[in-house]
């Protein structure tokens, strides 16, 4: 292999799965949503849960309205005899994080990641606003419709696009979806429709719904024995900014650009890229922060525009990626998970496959 | 490539830091609270923000302040603003669990110096509310922890016979001890046996004195690697050994008085450090005990005692300050308790006795101290052994 070592040990993503997502899931329990997709993703590498070295999960207490909602879904791992686990309150990418960090303390060969969100039993765009500050931002109730416009039209402002341009990234996403993607919840084109919130249109948004994502890491020579192609994780970082977005400029990320450069990925070419990038505007931020140009397939799963489980929808950026390279459609991949306002936090994950 | 085993970088803590526990800090913000501890912890090991690569932060359910993950908003405050920055979640234990995560950062050899915090501003809700479910998920009848954790401590008697003042024991030479540490959060100055025997009873056998109160308080740690620990200007205190351990809350069959995933994550922290008797190897013991009884029963747990012989030792003071294996020198959960804090606080205590900065609660010539949290339904354990020499091995 031509790549350096960054790290003391070689990781890889040997297997994804996810759940099917759709508008409500009334009738499942979010450990009856995870389950499923926790025996898929172990299926795929013939693991059983006591085999895996140290298992991690993300997800939020606020979607599902109740304190230690994740305690409810470790019943799905399994975790008898008890297992080596952790949780963040956090997207299911940083979950990934920490059981890579884990890893490569040597402690572990595998990690099983899960993460899952039900936005659906009540108003995401008003939950959100919880996220903010509680003092100065919170009480005004502004929400990630609102805040995400904010972004879109400083970025119009700016010259670097206009609402056409918005709506195409809208459709490319669900026409990629379409053809590529069969656990989708928007799976072809949607009007355009009307704004949200100027500039922003239905088009422009994210479905809102409920979904499950799981992923097995693997070091070294179990990856190779777990998987004909392992996603090599050859750079990993994240990074956040200020809160406050008076003191950003919404039409750049630079978290991205530092986690980018810590994750290597301006030392090579990529083929692909999967960001989490829920509102067709910030698609714009992130190609520029990632400096992406025209030849490189951006979101081919559709991305967030077309499903976006809240709290799993950056974890499924890197598992869509890994599931390319281990199909041998891409060789060298980005995959890009946020958290917060207008991109506040973001992870950058470089992923490659052995070229035979 | 798999050397990765033999080639762990050694962890120590060079700086620790807490605000003075207090039920309601009105005077701050959450932003402001966390802030302070850190600052202490920075100050503690002279170092500056610049100093930081990481920061990973924990702290218990959001529904406590009312904040959906509070960490965004914190960014600024803790100068994590073009740093990565980590927020973990596991329930009571999730203090010990942050710092774990933090010192795997540091292990791992991804960054050079971490800082970690947990916090808890419990006078922004009312906690006890926010710990009891709404139908569907639990039936109405549980009124906060305490509801759930006292038919477990009734087992324990009926289990071991334990007479039932040994509860009350445990709470008197616990709010005793927080006299000794300025940041506790209760200092009951005329605190005797009769009148903890004769609080009132809350959820039988656990009386109000044997009950943690809630509190607002923050508690930080600057982690570093062997090159920043020989900078350190103050004595650091070593990683050992540190595990995680988590089991379902309910399922036929489990052991809700000595839970096997608590036994299980003892046991790897003691392999790691090469205890092979904890009772006569570990000076002193930070323990979440967060209502009296508790303390025997983790005693028995942790394998300081036989099964059936943990209210002995209690019993006996061999737990006291002055005894042989002091449980709680800085009073404990029973005495300060910002939920999400009170884990790390545990950490952060073991690591102040083997770096013989404990103050008046310091334990004479502690050369290794453990610090224990657990949360859940009795399910998520975290766990680490720090001493005063760094890791031979």
């Amino acid at each position: 292999m031509a790549r350096t070592p960054r790290y003391a040990r070689e990781v890889a993503v040997v297997a994804f799965a996810q759940s099917d997502h759709r508008r409500r899931t009334d009738e499942l329990s979010e450990v009856e949503m995870v389950m499923p997709v926790l025996h898929q993703v172990l299926a795929r590498t013939g693991l059983k849960a006591g085999e895996i070295g140290f298992t991690c999960s993300g997800s939020s207490d606020y979607l599902a309205g109740r304190a230690f909602s994740f305690t409810m879904t470790l019943d799905g791992v399994g975790a008898w005899p008890p297992i080596s686990e952790s949780h963040v309150e956090m997207d299911g990418a940083w979950a990934l994080y920490e059981a890579w960090v884990k890893i490569q303390t040597g402690e572990a060969d595998t990690a099983l990641v899960y993460a899952y969100g039900k936005s659906s039993p009540g108003p995401v765009r008003d939950v959100l606003t919880r996220q903010l500050d509680p003092y100065y931002l919170a009480p005004l109730w502004p929400d990630s419709v609102a805040l995400a416009a904010l972004q879109a039209q400083a970025l119009i402002d700016a010259g670097e696009t206009d609402e056409p341009a918005l709506a195409a990234i809208g459709a490319r996403s669900r026409a990629s979806a379409r053809t590529g993607n069969p656990h989708a919840q928007l799976t072809g084109a949607v009007p355009q429709g009307d704004y949200q919130v100027r500039p922003l249109r239905t088009g422009d948004c994210p479905p809102i719904g409920d979904g499950a994502a799981a992923v097995v890491l693997a070091a070294g020579d179990t990856a190779r024995r777990l998987c004909e192609r392992p996603a090599w994780i050859t750079g990993i970082d994240h990074r956040i900014e200020a809160h406050a977005l008076g003191l950003r400029d919404l039409t750049d990320s630079p978290s991205t650009r530092i986690a980018a450069e810590h994750a290597g990925l301006f030392e090579a070419p990529v083929d692909t890229a999967e960001l989490h990038a829920p509102f067709s505007s910030q698609e714009v931020v992130l190609r520029k922060a990632l400096g992406l140009d025209e030849g490189v397939a951006v979101n081919r799963s559709g991305g967030a525009l077309a499903a976006n489980p809240v709290m799993a929808a950056g974890l499924i950026r890197i598992g869509e990626a890994a599931a390319r390279i281990h199909r041998r459609e891409s060789d060298r991949a980005v995959a890009h998970a946020t958290s917060g306002p207008c991109l506040q936090q973001n992870l950058v994950a470089v992923l490659e496959g052995d070229r035979a | 490539m798999s050397k990765a085993a033999t080639s762990k970088e050694c962890v120590a803590v060079v700086g620790v830091g807490q605000t003075k526990h207090v039920a309601a800090r009105h005077d701050v913000s959450i932003a402001g609270l966390v802030r302070e501890a850190a600052v202490r912890a920075l100050a503690d090991a002279e170092l500056t923000w610049a100093d930081v690569d990481a920061v990973v932060i924990g702290k218990a359910p959001d529904f406590f302040e009312g904040v959906m993950m509070p960490e965004l908003y914190l960014a600024d405050a803790l100068g994590a603003v073009g740093k990565p920055m980590l927020r973990v979640h596991t329930a009571g234990s999730v203090g010990g669990s942050t710092a774990l995560v933090a010192a795997n950062l540091v292990a791992a050899r991804v960054h050079r110096t971490v800082l970690t915090l947990a916090f808890e501003k419990q006078s922004e809700s009312n906690a006890m509310w926010g710990l009891s479910l709404p139908v569907p998920f639990q039936q109405p009848l549980l009124a906060g922890a305490g509801g759930f954790f006292a038919p477990h401590v009734r087992a324990y008697m009926r289990r071991t016979g334990a007479p039932d003042t040994v509860g009350s024991l445990v709470a008197y030479k616990d709010r005793r001890n927080a006299l000794k540490n300025p940041y506790a959060h209760l200092h009951e100055h005329d605190i005797t046996l009769e009148k903890v025997q004769a609080s009132p009873m809350l959820w039988d056998p656990i009386r109000y004195s044997e009950t943690c109160p809630s509190s607002d308080g923050a508690c930080a740690m600057v982690l570093t690697d062997r090159a920043g620990a020989a900078r350190s200007p103050r004595p650091p205190a070593w990683v050992h050994g540190g595990a995680m351990r988590s089991e379902p809350t309910l399922f036929a069959g489990k052991d809700f008085v000595s839970p096997q995933a608590g036994k299980d994550c003892a046991a790897d922290v003691y392999r790691q450090a090469g205890i092979t008797d904890p009772r006569r190897e570990i000076d002193a013991v930070e323990m979440y005990v967060p209502f009296s009884w508790y303390e025997p029963m983790w005693l028995e747990n942790l394998g300081f005692a036989e099964e059936g012989e943990g209210w002995k030792l209690t019993e006996a003071g061999v737990t006291e300050l002055d005894g042989d294996l002091p449980v709680n020198p800085s009073g404990g959960v029973l005495s300060t308790n910002p939920i999400g804090a009170s884990g790390m606080i545990r950490f952060a205590e073991a690591a102040l006795q083997v770096r013989g900065r404990a103050g008046e609660h310091q334990i004479a010539d502690a050369r290794r101290a453990l610090g224990h949290a657990y949360g859940g339904g009795a399910q998520f354990f975290a766990m680490w052994l720090v001493g005063a020499e760094p890791p031979t091995s």
